[in-house]
């Protein structure tokens, strides 16, 4: 089982690797939305630093919902989903392997990147570690809850929209608290809370998800 | 039981009970309706603090009771439909969703109208309009969802698991807004303090409740009816009805 769930990781790794240009656009998307604000409002220092937590996990949410579709439709279309369905392993861990193969090629970027995109937004350095906390507890859950909403709509032609309406709703919870915790960081007070929420968040996320991924695999994928 | 139960549920048996049905919710929602109406806009004392606007009260609170009542009614019997494998669940489900829906909306609409007169804006960023408008957004996700994938049974088993994912998360959206709220304006939202209600308002609020209610029965009855002729369309039972007519 863990062989299995190893080999899938690697799998979904290796082919995503081989495609660099599809891993490098949805992080090209959140770094050029970002850019986007200070263009479109007067960037003085205290403004950007107000708007950077919403700004910032705004985009994070809209470039992962970017590249939900790679979760599953490839393996769909081509049938390898089939093949995983109907291996002796439970689902639940194949699920879990490719979204953490997923958060691993998507979600992990964009950690690594948020400190550039702090420093256009004149965040302190504070709040700079911050984001990076706050980016990696809940880009995760990003990740999970996504897989979801895309099992759910792997059969529909040109779901994209139809993707964004159920799973953004869903991110709410994670987006107040991942923003609040650098806004209030910005404030110099203690972030403890919001981080411990993150975390929770993503316990719960990462407990129950893949059940329901793989339930609406067995109902959406099932020829 | 079970047996009963098989037999209740098949679509032709609705369809001549509902019909026998829909008259015993329909007369009793638009008298108590009235009723309660009437108690509500002439008989109800004035609020001394908002005046006549709060008379609105009687229309938004049922309907956003009826909101979450509605989204759980949804939810359960997409749980029975995904489950048992019963069809009528399934119907009561899909048709439940527009009229959820529509209260959600209601609700939006006489509280924004509610917060003219009371915050001097159609709109505040208050935890419960807010989630109140995110259940919305469940709502349209669900319907989007329901409409878009052809093969019915794929359908209805996609949006009964995605109506279940949306009940984990009402209260962890629910609880995170009021918590974002507190935090953000808590000190600009005027929280009028609400003492307990006076019994004159109370009788033509919870007529109002059960005067939704009961419309709500009426009209998943009407809807569902609908939809059961309407998936059944090839079966033989639906033939014969139409050949009678």
């Amino acid at each position: 089982m863990l062989k299995a769930f190893y080999y899938l990781l690697l799998r979904d790794m290796r082919l995503a690797l081989r495609s660099r240009h599809e891993l490098a656009n949805p992080l090209i998307f959140f770094v050029l939305v970002v850019t986007l604000f200070p263009l479109a409002v007067m960037p003085t220092p205290e403004r950007l630093q107000e708007m950077a937590p919403g700004v910032i996990w705004v985009a994070a949410l809209l470039s992962v919902l970017l590249s939900l579709d790679r979760l599953f439709k490839q393996d769909y279309e081509d049938g390898s989903l089939d093949q995983l369905m109907l291996s002796p392993n439970p689902l639940v861990v194949l699920v879990l392997a490719k979204v953490g193969a997923h958060w691993l090629l998507t979600g992990l970027p964009l950690v690594i990147i948020a400190p550039l995109l702090g420093v256009f937004m004149q965040l302190s350095s504070e709040s700079l570690s911050v984001l990076i906390w706050s980016l990696l507890l809940g880009t995760p859950v990003l990740s999970l809850i996504g897989a979801i909403g895309v099992s759910l709509t792997v059969a529909v032609n040109r779901g994209g929209v139809l993707l964004s309406l159920i799973v953004l709703p869903l991110y709410i919870p994670v987006l107040i608290f991942g923003a609040n915790a650098i806004d209030v960081a910005n404030d110099g007070m203690s972030v403890r809370g919001q981080l411990y929420f993150l975390g929770a968040v993503l316990a719960l996320a990462l407990s129950l998800a893949p059940l329901a991924t793989a339930v609406a695999l067995r109902i959406t994928a099932s020829r | 039981m079970w047996a009963w139960i098989q037999k209740f549920s098949s679509p032709k048996y609705f369809y001549d009970m509902s019909a026998k049905l829909i008259p015993w919710f329909a007369i009793p929602a638009l008298v108590i309706g009235v009723y309660g109406l009437y108690l509500g806009f002439f008989v109800a004392p004035t609020d001394y603090q908002q005046g006549e606007s709060y008379r609105i009260i009687f229309i938004h609170v049922p309907a956003a009771w009826m909101s979450l009542f509605i989204y759980m009614v949804m939810a359960i019997s997409a749980g029975i439909g995904l489950i048992w494998q019963i069809r009528l669940a399934d119907v009561i489900a899909a048709s439940s969703a527009p009229i959820g829906a529509s209260f959600t909306f209601v609700a939006l609409v006489t509280g924004s109208l509610w917060g003219k007169p009371m915050w001097g804006t159609y709109w505040v960023w208050d935890a419960r309009l807010t989630s109140e408008l995110i259940l919305l957004f469940l709502y349209f996700g669900y319907m989007a969802l329901q409409a878009s994938i052809e093969d019915q049974r794929m359908a209805d088993k996609a949006s009964g698991l995605l109506a279940i994912v949306g009940v984990v998360n009402i209260p962890i959206i629910h609880y995170s807004v009021e918590w974002w709220n507190t935090l953000h304006q808590g000190a600009t939202v005027t929280k009028l303090d609400k003492p307990s209600i006076h019994i004159d308002m109370l009788i033509p609020l919870l007529l109002m409740a059960l005067a939704f209610k009961l419309f709500y029965a009426t009209m998943v009855l009407v809807r569902a009816r609908n939809e059961a002729l309407y998936r059944d369309r090839n079966r033989r039972w639906v033939r014969e009805l139409v050949e009678k007519l």
